[in-house]
């Protein structure tokens, strides 16, 4: 066994009675009272997550975009310095190392954010296809706090902070785009990104701020209804929003088409990326999609549920499900046959002997009402 | 609410309050801590003939599934309608207005004391 790792913000959990959960060989939060409180809190003003245990690579060099463009199924040389780009690492059989998001913090820099589960193979990888290019490839991770803000009052919050000086303001930051500034005269990266389909912000900082970061945050947000959230309420949140979760939705087996995900393949740029020619040749016929399951009552599909058609076969199996918290009836996203996965099909998920039925839905199963300012 | 010193205990997280040949039968508050906020309860009906560590109830938090294994032999008398309406009341007052099944019980096994249940979950 490994060693048991911890967050820079383990103490600050530990005073604050968190639960523990093991996530990829850390211990992080799993709630600090109630997940549905939490989960509501970020849906009607804010929650506080600690995503340290998350994986920050960082690309640089005079070639650091062209590596990118040939390690991941982006274009990220496409993408403004500030900007940030939601991507995948394929393997050469097309399917899914791990899903990221990138970020360019300067011309010729990348943060690349990787599931922490996927830490070192994605590293790896990204190190090995950068190779023959003018870039160097840095695991941060064991440097860098991840504090996310997210929900409606995430930004009245950030506001808040004394000591936060940012090039472009919070306010003035589009979705999936980033500034660099400091915090108590420490490097900060924020990028106005998240994982569970409400407004928000993902914060950068070395470790040695991060609680200082985290105490500030808590103590503003306290008058705006922020609370500290597990990953018990992240988890259903991204549920909601129909994200996917690498090891559910996502895995080495899966093509990027059979996840919905088709689009985040850029097959229109030029030169060879890896996975390139197995994402053209496609996954082979009648291979299962992702699709949305809604149901009525209270009783939830949840991952490695099977699922049936009308006629007793099983065609898919579930992924991801829970009891949505915020719509108040089960959710579930799941592989099903292609010819089973269109909106309005009447399926049944086998709850531990049970069928329930289900029908196919369109994700995400929530989305937030935007502002019209 | 059940003075939880004077509660009999099981391995699988499960109290009982022996009351005469009636075994009142809940969850602990370990149990209920460690499953997150209950959103599903499944219970027997009243009538029903359960067996020792035979599964008889489901608990369903947003997270996982726990099941309610029987302590005893017997026949369920009253089932709690209002843990079923209400599940929250698991987390809320799992030793109190959390109670799940009640049991005629024609066997009751050696049970764990409070003290050996604390030492069990390390608490």
């Amino acid at each position: 066994m490994p060693d048991v790792r911890y967050s820079p913000l383990h103490q600050v959990h530990l005073d604050a009675g968190a639960s523990f959960t093991d996530f990829a060989g850390y211990q992080m939060p799993v709630r600090y009272s109630s997940d549905l409180a939490e989960h509501h809190a970020v849906r009607t003003a804010a929650g506080l997550f600690d995503l340290s245990h998350m994986a920050e690579i960082v690309v640089e060099g005079p070639e650091a975009a062209a590596a990118l463009d040939f390690a991941l199924a982006g274009k990220l040389s496409a993408i403004a310095v500030g900007q940030a780009k939601y991507s995948l690492l394929l393997s050469p059989d097309g399917g899914v190392i791990d899903d990221l998001v990138v970020y360019r913090t300067h011309p010729d820099r990348f943060g690349v954010v990787a599931n922490a589960s996927n830490r070192f193979q994605a590293a790896g990888a990204i190190a090995a296809r950068a190779a023959e290019f003018d870039a160097t490839v840095v695991d941060e991770s064991d440097d860098v706090a991840l504090i996310a803000v997210q929900g409606p009052a995430s930004l009245a919050i950030l506001e808040g902070l004394a000591d936060l000086v940012t090039e472009k303001s919070a306010r003035d930051l589009g979705y999936y785009w980033s500034t660099l500034g400091t915090y108590r005269g420490t490097e900060i990266m924020i990028g106005r990104t998240g994982y569970t389909g409400e407004d928000g912000y993902e914060l950068y900082v070395t470790n040695s701020v991060a609680t200082d970061l985290w105490n500030e945050l808590a103590a503003v947000g306290a008058a705006h209804g922020l609370v500290p959230a597990g990953l018990a309420s992240r988890d259903t949140l991204r549920l909601e929003a129909g994200m996917p979760l690498y090891g559910h939705e996502l895995g080495i087996d899966t093509f990027p088409a059979q996840a919905g995900l088709g689009r985040v393949v850029n097959l229109k740029k030029e030169g060879d990326f890896v996975g390139r020619a197995a994402v053209e040749a496609g996954p082979p016929d009648g291979a299962r999609v992702l699709v949305g399951l809604v149901a009525e009552g209270k009783r939830a599909g949840r991952a490695d549920y099977p699922v049936y058609d009308a006629d007793d076969r099983e065609i898919g199996i579930v992924t991801s499900g829970a009891l949505s918290p915020t719509l108040g009836y089960p959710i579930a996203m799941a592989y099903v046959d292609p010819e089973k996965s269109e909106q309005g099909t009447e399926l049944f998920i086998d709850v531990r002997g049970t069928r329930i039925p289900a029908s196919v839905a369109a994700l995400p199963f929530y989305t937030r009402a935007k502002e019209t300012n | 609410m059940a003075e939880q010193t004077t509660l009999k205990y099981t391995a699988e997280h499960e109290w009982i309050l022996v009351d005469g040949d009636t075994a009142t039968i809940g969850i602990t508050a370990y149990a209920a801590d460690k499953l997150g906020d209950v959103v599903f309860v499944d219970l027997p009906s009243v009538g029903d003939t359960v067996a020792i560590g035979k599964v008889v109830g489901e608990i369903e938090s947003t997270k996982s599934v726990g099941e309610l294994f029987a302590p005893v032999n017997g026949t369920v008398t009253e089932v709690n309608d209002a843990v079923v309406a209400s599940p929250e009341l698991v987390n809320s007052d799992p030793l109190g207005d959390g109670w799940m099944i009640k049991v005629a019980f024609t066997e009751l096994p050696e049970l764990l004391s409070f003290d050996e249940y604390t030492a069990l979950v390390g608490e």
